[in-house]
């Protein structure tokens, strides 16, 4: 179905959505809309406009943040895993396992009261010039939201390397680039290139993982919802709202990775 | 420092006695598994309807399967919880109330089973829907022209054909399954995870407790791994070698 839908013209996709079922069930959706929003109780969400616009913008700002800093903690940790020595190599697997095998929930709770209950016995801690940031919450929820990032997408990147063909890298090498050189033009973009497409569903699940955090006191867009549930004892709508905000971020992103896959100069071999 | 880190004190919290909370940790445990085993085992049954639906059914049922497996995969699963969890509960008994019966209080694991069994059929219907196209389509219709009956062509053929294609996906699912149980604490449900916050709330032994969860939950992890690997080999056999088969 997919392969139908990569061929067809713009056109033909737009009678696609005018078959008498879509349109029935397009009719259906908007009624179901227009039931929600008449029927339910929406007089909240001025009172909170404001505050859920920070949220989204938090939420944006820590999708962007820790993906950026995964990414680059991603490459070394992928690239060792291939060619590096051992010493390297298997704390680099070692460090991805236990990230993949525990739950990133557990692994910010771990952080986040673990570590923090921890920090206060340690006077020098206390007197050094990260305290002040210690002591709030988003240090600990965007270190482990990289470090998850950086888990999955060690073990992606790890995979991406290897596939990237030796002859690409011994031209390289006869050319006479030297090792960084050749990791910069011709090992790392090529890896990234077929990296992307697992890079954008990734992404989509770091997006997912950002509401966890509102379990530590940051206050995301989950947090703004679960506060308007709590003080207007409202349950449904700003579950649905937020369900609604989460499916668009997701379309932007899912659109702006493809328009990036676009960009890829060839298919590669 | 690492004294600091496990204080002895701290370590015997871990131990099956009474002062202990060793025995709290192993009946979370025990209860995350059950409801990774039950959401897993629902969610593969609701993912072989939904791959059948997909590829077989008519427009209607191809574009709602369609808008679930895009929602329930564009929406964290927390919030997913959240909702299917009031909304499930709140909608049984207001039919059960509309029947004229009383309200009910529907058991925890029953609705944690639910809930991610619901969210577990989304990706289960994708992986099963990709392994299905993965069949030699000569095999579905050999067997069409035989004249089996759907249900024995499903025993018979499609299934065990699309195993080594379904296998490396439905893997990811379980080890997805045994950890996303970790956010029905959120709902305060008594699993792994929440048992550990309590445990660490009265004893004040923050790192110990959550280290001592992530270890389990990382065991749970291995030897899952180690499992698979052997269904997945199992699963292959009879098959020519990939290119990807040594790594």
């Amino acid at each position: 179905m997919s392969e139908a839908i990569l061929t067809t013209t713009p056109r033909q996709r737009a009678l696609g959505w005018l078959q008498p079922h879509r349109v029935v069930l397009i009719a259906i959706a908007a009624a179901l809309v227009l039931a929600a929003v008449f029927t339910m109780r929406w007089d909240w969400l001025p009172k909170y406009f404001d505050l859920a616009v920070q949220g989204v913008w938090r939420t944006i700002w820590l999708l962007i943040v820790t993906t950026l800093l995964g990414f680059v903690l991603a490459v070394p940790l992928g690239l060792v895993q291939v060619t590096g020595p051992w010493w390297l190599a298997a704390p680099a697997r070692a460090f991805c396992t236990v990230i993949r095998g525990t739950p990133l929930l557990l692994q910010l709770w771990l952080l986040y009261y673990g570590l923090g209950s921890l920090f206060p016995q340690f006077p020098w801690i206390r007197e050094s010039f990260l305290w002040p940031y210690l002591r709030q919450a988003w240090p600990y929820g965007v270190l482990a939201l990289t470090l998850s990032y950086a888990g999955y997408e060690g073990e992606v990147m790890r995979g991406a390397f290897a596939g990237v063909p030796r002859g690409q890298l011994e031209a390289a090498r006869a050319f006479g680039m030297r090792r960084w050189t050749i990791l910069r033009r011709i090992w790392l973009p090529q890896a990234f290139y077929r990296a992307l497409p697992t890079l954008t569903g990734e992404t989509v699940l770091q997006l997912k993982a950002t509401p966890l955090v509102a379990t530590i006191t940051m206050v995301d867009i989950y947090a703004v919802s679960s506060r308007v549930r709590q003080e207007t004892f409202i349950t449904y709508e700003p579950l649905l709202l937020l369900a609604l905000v989460y499916l668009t971020i997701t379309g932007i992103l899912v659109f702006l990775f493809r328009k990036l896959e676009a960009r890829i100069p060839a298919r590669l071999g | 420092m690492l004294s600091a880190l496990f204080g002895a004190s701290t370590l015997e919290l871990l131990s099956f006695n009474p002062p202990g909370w060793g025995a709290t940790l192993a009946r979370g445990l025990l209860a995350s598994l059950q409801i990774a085993f039950g959401a897993y085992g629902l969610g593969l049954l609701i993912g072989m309807g939904g791959a059948y639906g997909k590829l077989y059914g008519g427009p209607v049922v191809r574009d709602l399967l369609e808008v679930y497996t895009t929602v329930v995969r564009a929406v964290p699963e927390l919030v997913l919880i959240l909702l299917l969890y009031y909304a499930g509960t709140d909608l049984i008994n207001r039919l059960l109330d509309v029947f004229g019966y009383a309200p009910i209080d529907i058991n925890g694991l029953v609705a944690g089973i639910g809930v991610l069994a619901f969210v577990q059929g989304a990706y289960a219907t994708e992986v099963l829907r990709g392994a299905i196209l993965g069949i030699p389509q000569g095999q579905i219709e050999a067997a069409r022209a035989y004249g089996m009956p759907p249900g024995t062509m499903l025993r018979r053929i499609t299934v065990p054909a699309m195993l080594p294609f379904a296998i490396p996906g439905m893997a990811n699912l379980w080890l997805i399954a045994t950890k996303d149980t970790a956010l029905l604490a959120i709902v305060g449900f008594g699993e792994l995870t929440q048992a550990t916050r309590q445990a660490a709330g009265a004893t004040k032994a923050y790192f110990t407790f959550f280290m001592a969860a992530n270890i389990l939950y990382l065991a749970v992890t291995l030897l899952s791994n180690v499992v698979l690997g052997r269904v997945e080999r199992w699963s292959r056999r009879g098959m020519p070698a990939t290119a990807g088969a040594g790594r």
